[in-house]
């Protein structure tokens, strides 16, 4: 279990952005962690892995755990090796790299099975296996995100931490992607799942955590999280009578905000 | 066409000198971007310990060789992780401040060494004197220079394998690219970076070597001509390693004719250009380059206004 206890987290030393944060990711389950933008959920992901000094952002109090063994600030290497991997928001893989370095560096600290996990993530996705020599910048916006994920699944990872993966994608592909994280939770790695997209994390997921500024306002089974009024209201899209919009598309699509340090 | 051979190889051998050099700066600036002026102290510094082991400690001359280069880069390790690593995240003038505090230290430590007799670096092949030349149809080619170029594009070949090839290799490339991304798959960027400058410090030992070498001589301001593969890299373009050698040959040859033709060019034109032009010429071809392309020939990279 990766367990998460009273969290708080400041950014440039003054900017206070997790006020408490506590929540738990069982072994072999899907959560959800749900929140508009600027909730902290990428914070959140950051706090896990150790990603927040490049941020110069403080861990200020509570503490992150896995299977018992606390991992609160422990640098980013360890935390992989560890077995903690992620996809991070808006995918970053290095486009200048070809898919195949790509994976590599994904299995940078597993050097051992490097081979064996380039065929197993290449054998999962065909489209990676037939460009695996070209450059990944080259990818359909698809392609890269499941080029991100099959990067994360090189260091054989018990935990998978996935940070929007269907952003920006077609409803199409948010399917796709959907089926995949099934799967890959099927293979016994447990994951977060940090999204926007409310009805695709739910639906999938087992137990689902909602944030707003800081905070995680209500949580919940995720089926439960689906029948909601409030969470079918405002994370939804959903109408008080309850007819569900057409299709993704008409969920309001939102802007990105410029990214730190890209 | 014997003379305009001669200023070719004469200026390639300086091409390669100052690519080794160059190669190190572009290294640095790429993963950290840092903009180091500390590589030619670093250059110096390398001929200082070769020679001293070498001349006065009587240690084999190849053995001293080693172990100088190879301190060398101990050297850049603990100058990137004394001084540069708490830096990280500083604007990059005031770290481009901090590497010539770094140069004008190693410099100063090194110039009280020294002293005012040049130091010499031993020879390798004795029997040669000094390592002696080779005549080709009246183009008398130094061994020096024979070693410079071999030792360059022997380099050059290996760190294409090492950024292609090997795990830490890739590593580094995806590190200049995106450093938080290459931290999330677990890369010890710190390390990468201690590496970076290892790297660095070898080549310009090297560098260092073939400057001070032969009948050249470690002096006091032996430590100008390595300055001179920064003009190579704005030629480049600050994040190029094509960009670093090609700058390098320009800057090289540019010295090359203008040293054995510029005494033709004054009494054909009747304009006097002055002792030691060659010196200047590079400095000059960086100014018109950077007029017409700022970014250098093979440049990406913006650099921080300043
Ligand atoms: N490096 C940083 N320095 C200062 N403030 C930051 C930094 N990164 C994020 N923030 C702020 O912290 C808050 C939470 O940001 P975070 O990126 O964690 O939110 P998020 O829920 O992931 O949002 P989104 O859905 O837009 O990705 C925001 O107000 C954001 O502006
Ligand atoms: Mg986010």
């Amino acid at each position: 279990m990766l367990s998460v206890q009273n969290l708080e987290v400041v950014y440039q030393d003054v900017i206070l952005v997790l006020r408490g944060v506590s929540f738990e990711i069982p072994k072999g389950k899907i959560v959800a962690l749900l929140g508009s933008n600027g909730s902290g959920k990428t914070t959140v992901i950051r706090s896990i892995t150790g990603l927040l000094d490049v941020q110069n952002g403080d861990i200020t109090k509570g503490n992150i755990s896995v299977d018992g063994e606390d991992i609160t600030n422990l640098n980013p290497s360890k935390i992989v090796e560890k077995g903690i991997a992620q996809v991070m928001e808006g995918r970053r893989i290095f486009s200048e790299l070809t898919v195949v370095e790509n994976l590599r560096l994904g299995g940078h600290t597993n050097s051992a099975n490097i081979q064996n996990n380039i065929d197993r993530v290449l054998d999962m996705f065909p489209a990676l296996k037939d460009r695996q020599k070209g450059e990944a910048g080259y990818l359909s916006g698809g392609e890269q995100q499941m080029l991100a994920i099959g990067r994360a699944l090189m260091s054989e990872p018990e935990y998978l931490l996935l940070d929007e993966p269907s952003l920006g994608l077609a409803p199409k592909l948010v399917d796709q992607i959907s089926v995949l994280i099934q799967e890959i939770n099927k293979q016994g790695v447990t994951v977060l799942l940090v999204e926007q997209n409310a009805n695709m994390a739910l639906n999938i997921s087992d137990h689902g955590y909602i944030m707003e500024t800081g905070n995680i306002v209500m949580d919940n089974d995720s089926q439960k999280l689906l029948n909601d009024e409030d969470v079918r209201e405002f994370y939804l899209g959903l109408n008080a009578e309850g007819t569900k919009r057409k299709s993704f598309k008409d969920v309001k699509h939102y802007k990105r905000k410029k990214r730190w340090l890209s | 066409m014997t003379i305009f051979l001669q200023a070719t190889v004469e200026g390639l051998s300086l091409a390669a000198i100052y690519s080794l050099v160059a190669i190190g700066f572009v290294l640095i600036y790429k993963s950290m971007d840092v903009l180091s002026f500390a590589q030619p102290a670093l250059a110096v510094v390398g001929a200082g310990l070769i020679s001293s082991l070498a001349v006065d400690r009587g240690v084999p001359f190849w053995l001293a060789l080693f172990i100088g280069i190879t301190l060398t880069g101990v050297l850049g390790l603990i100058v990137e992780r004394t001084f540069l690593r708490p830096m990280v995240g500083e604007p990059v003038f005031s770290v481009a401040i901090l590497t010539i505090g770094i140069d004008i230290l190693l410099r100063t430590t090194l110039d009280n060494w020294i002293g005012l007799n040049p130091r010499y670096m031993g020879d390798p092949f004795p029997t040669f004197g000094n390592f002696g030349s080779a005549q080709f149809s009246g183009v008398t080619i130094k061994y020096l220079e024979i070693a410079a170029l071999t030792t360059a594009i022997l380099i050059i070949i290996a760190l294409n394998i090492f950024f292609k090839k090997s795990k830490y290799g890739v590593a580094m490339r995806a590190t200049s690219f995106d450093q938080e991304a290459a931290l999330a798959q677990g890369i010890n960027v710190g390390r990468i970076f201690g590496l970076v400058w290892f790297i660095a410090g070898i080549l310009a030992a090297f560098a260092g070597f073939f400057i001070t070498g032969g009948f050249n001589t470690l002096s006091q301001t032996s430590f100008v001509v390595a300055l001179r593969a920064l003009p190579a890299v704005v030629i480049g373009g600050l994040d190029s390693i094509p960009g670093a050698v090609i700058g390098s040959i320009i800057i090289g040859l540019t010295q090359g004719y203008v040293a054995y033709y510029q005494y033709d060019f004054e009494t054909i034109t009747g304009i006097t250009l002055g002792n030691g032009f060659s010196l200047l010429a590079p400095y000059i071809i960086m100014f018109v380059i950077l007029v017409l392309k700022p970014d250098g020939l093979f440049g990406t990279k913006e650099v921080e206004r300043v």
